[in-house]
């Protein structure tokens, strides 16, 4: 064979959400470049004009199924500095942040049964049909039953805060619609013991796995690279609803911090590249070629200097001791970090179901209006920001929208790219082992993609490879 | 009871009426409900949607306008009648661009409760016509989201009758008619926030909108999230 070939992964079945990959060989079958293509949240940004201010927080959780409520906090936070308000009242804050840590609890939870679990539990070695949810619950029927009970927690929670599970309305620009109910207030709180203790179990499960495997994870489309995170103010610690911007390199050293998140785009800026419709951002002070960056839980655990809850904090300080880098780099550590996060979610539950300020009744605030507004926010996938210019008729003139499947596009190209040339370079035929990486290395980044919600061996992919002139040679198939 | 009150029935249901009345004001009076959009208490009656339509003594009539007469037999809660309602609500969705999910009178909104009271469901028989509709948010105060408009006329008479301004009128012919401002856009109309024709009351939809209002009402607490259109004794 010597003419270049093109490999395709390409999830068919989903309309929404789809993924490609394309796999460029050269002539000697070694990788030459390797592409996700996304085509989700195209044409949004054009969608949103013209909409009035308060409709956008509502609108925004339409633009993906997998974290609504995280839009909807984003654009509320954006729309906060439209309307001229720099500090909610109290419960408007709390009730907000109960949202989204009941958002992050049980969006990580399901990340952490379906496509994480079947990993920690079967391995990449097990057969793609053992690799899955139903395995899990007919081997170990109590850790499905307490994945299902703390989604279910979650999801009350946001049902509490946002009047529905999904696409409620509890934000609105200046603050919030609701409080708490001591009656719901008193159903959450007589549960939170059992939710912390099933947190911590699942931390152990991926703690366990990410050390046993650490040889495999490091070698596994893992390479040092910059994070961002918003961190808390003053002592640089986890805050998943609000902070400053920080971004390290990976020696840990600040490339900038403490960055009022408003200022995002002199930082930051967006690159085009002809063949996406998803932006490739990178860092101003370090250029195209190099200043890509990753954000996500990985990511937060590398830039928050602590975390303000103890038994997060000392999760956090074990995970830090396990590694002899400053920072830590493996995409499948996301896992424990992600187990991390949700002890610290129930704990930040904790907090705020016991602070009166929940019942609070002053509930928004009003200021002198503004024509733009930046909102950003950890989303349970990383970073998320939101950027509006408003006219004065209230009506939306401008929107960005840098989502974290965005943050790390030119990571995930990369991890990609790596993946491919340790596996696939020098194949003649597409072998299932291939399509598996390359599947878990996408997947490692739990993108905001649809396909990328299945279960590993189970998102719907369809493989083509062509030679230079465009011929198909190969092909296959594989549907959930 | 006074000597020239009568009685009819509807469903069965002995109704007493006074000359003058018409169906539906003898059946709100009686606590029986009749579904309809475009009658709204405290303005005149139009008989434009024909959601109220009956059989009186076996002719089909518009509630809202057609008088009570004594001896009538008005049928209501049928079948027949339910299903041609749901057609003309259906209709209604079809003619303008209802995303319910982002609209902020979900949950206070006639004609969306009307589809619930109804039992519309999807896949709906007749075609979207997703017309092409502007916003109008040129008022310091009110917005106009004409892709909601269901031309009930409402504010059109809230407007002329209560406010004495004549801010709202019709423009156009056949399906093509719409309700228009009687100016450029609303700011070059003298409509003030305490006008009638604005007020949460008299549009049923989420077309006439009193800005930075929208979404403040939390899910659970709205108008419609208790019960049906109609039900416990809601005939206004
Ligand atoms: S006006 Fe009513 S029917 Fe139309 S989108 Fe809004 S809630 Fe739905
Ligand atoms: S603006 Fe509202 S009240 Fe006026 S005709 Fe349209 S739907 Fe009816
Ligand atoms: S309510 Fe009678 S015709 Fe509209």
């Amino acid at each position: 064979m010597d003419k270049p070939r093109i490999l395709e992964i390409d999830p068919v079945t989903r309309v929404e959400g789809h993924g490609k990959v394309t796999v460029h060989l050269d002539r000697q079958g070694n990788v030459n470049e390797a592409r996700l293509h996304i085509v989700e949240f195209r044409g949004f940004e054009r969608f949103i004009q013209g909409r009035l201010l308060w409709e956008v927080p509502v609108i925004v959780q339409r633009l993906c199924g997998i974290c609504p409520v995280s839009h909807h906090l984003c654009a509320a936070k954006a729309m906060d500095r439209i309307v001229g308000v720099d500090q909610l009242t109290p419960t408007a804050e709390k009730m907000r942040r109960l949202m989204h840590y009941g958002q992050v609890m049980q969006s990580h939870v399901l990340h952490f049964f379906h496509l994480s679990a079947p990993d920690i539990l079967f391995g990449f070695g097990s057969p793609a049909e053992k690799r899955n949810v139903f395995e899990i619950i007919r081997q170990n029927p109590e850790l499905g039953h307490r994945a299902v009970l703390m989604r279910k927690y979650g999801q009350e929670i946001i049902e509490a805060t946002a009047g529905k599970k999904i696409h409620g309305t509890g934000a609105i620009p200046g603050g919030i619609n609701r409080n708490l109910s001591t009656e719901r207030r008193d159903q959450f709180l007589a549960q939170i013991d059992e939710m912390q203790d099933w947190a911590l179990e699942a931390l152990a499960l991926a703690r366990d796995y990410c050390l046993r495997e650490k040889d495999f994870i490091a070698k596994f489309g893992g390479q040092p690279s910059n994070y961002m995170s918003l961190v808390r103010p003053g002592d640089g610690a986890l805050d998943l609803y609000d902070g400053n911007l920080r971004m390290l390199d990976a020696r840990g050293e600040a490339i900038f911090d403490q960055v009022d998140d408003s200022r995002y785009h002199e930082y930051l800026t967006e690159d085009v590249r002809r063949w996406s419709y998803m932006k490739f951002p990178y860092i101003n002070s370090i250029g195209a070629d190099d200043g890509w960056y990753r954000v996500g839980p990985l990511a937060r655990m590398n830039t928050a200097d602590l975390i303000d809850t103890p038994l997060a904090a000392k999760a956090h300080e074990d995970l830090h001791a396990a590694f002899d880098t400053p920072l830590i780099h493996g995409v499948l550590d996301n896992h424990w970090a992600r187990m991390i996060e949700v002890v610290h979610c129930v704990e930040k539950i904790r907090e705020l179901l016991n602070d009166p300020d929940l019942q609070g009744t002053d509930l928004v605030v009003k200021g002198e209006r503004r024509h733009e507004g930046v909102g950003v926010i950890e989303a349970p996938r990383g970073n998320l920001i939101h950027h509006y210019k408003v006219d004065e008729n209230d009506q939306v003139t401008f929107c960005n929208l840098i989502v974290s499947t965005t943050h790390n596009n030119e990571a995930m190209n990369r991890s990609i790219r790596d993946v491919a040339n340790k596996h696939i370079s020098g194949q003649e035929v597409i072998t299932e082992g291939m399509m598996n990486h390359l599947e878990v290395a996408i997947r490692a980044y739990d993108p905001c993609l649809s396909c990328a919600t299945h279960a590993l061996g189970q998102m719907p992919l369809k493989v083509e490879l062509f030679d230079s002139n465009d011929v198909l040679i190969d092909s296959a198939l594989q549907s959930p | 009871m006074s000597g020239d009150s009568f009685t009819f029935t509807i469903d069965g249901v002995e109704v007493t009426a006074t000359p003058g009345q018409t169906i539906m004001e003898a059946a709100d009076a009686a606590g029986i409900y009749i579904p309809r959009l475009c009658d709204v208490e405290g303005l005149r009656h139009q008989g434009g949607c024909r959601v109220c339509t009956v059989k009186a003594s076996g002719r089909s009539a518009a509630a809202c306008t057609q008088p009570a007469a004594p001896d009538l037999v008005v049928d209501n809660e049928t079948d027949h009648l339910n299903t041609m309602r749901r057609h003309l609500v259906e209709m209604l969705f079809q003619e303008g661009n209802h995303l319910c999910p982002v609209c902020e009178a979900s949950g206070n909104c006639e004609l969306q409760a009307m589809a619930y009271r109804l039992e519309m469901v999807e896949p709906f028989r007749f075609p979207g016509l997703e017309p092409c509709r502007p916003v109008d948010a040129s008022h310091p105060d009110i917005a106009l989201d004409t892709n909601r408009c269901i031309s009930c006329g409402r504010c059109i008479r809230a407007s002329a009758d209560v406010d004495g301004k004549g801010i709202f009128g019709y423009v156009g012919r056949g399906i093509h008619r719409r309700v228009a401002v009687n100016g450029s856009d609303l700011a070059h109309t003298d409509a003030d926030i305490n006008d009638h024709a604005v007020s949460r009351q008299v549009c049923p939809v989420g077309c006439i909108i009193r800005k930075r209002e929208g979404f403040s009402i939390p899910i659970g607490e709205r108008e419609y999230d208790h019960g049906l259109i109609g039900d416990e004794g809601d005939s206004e």
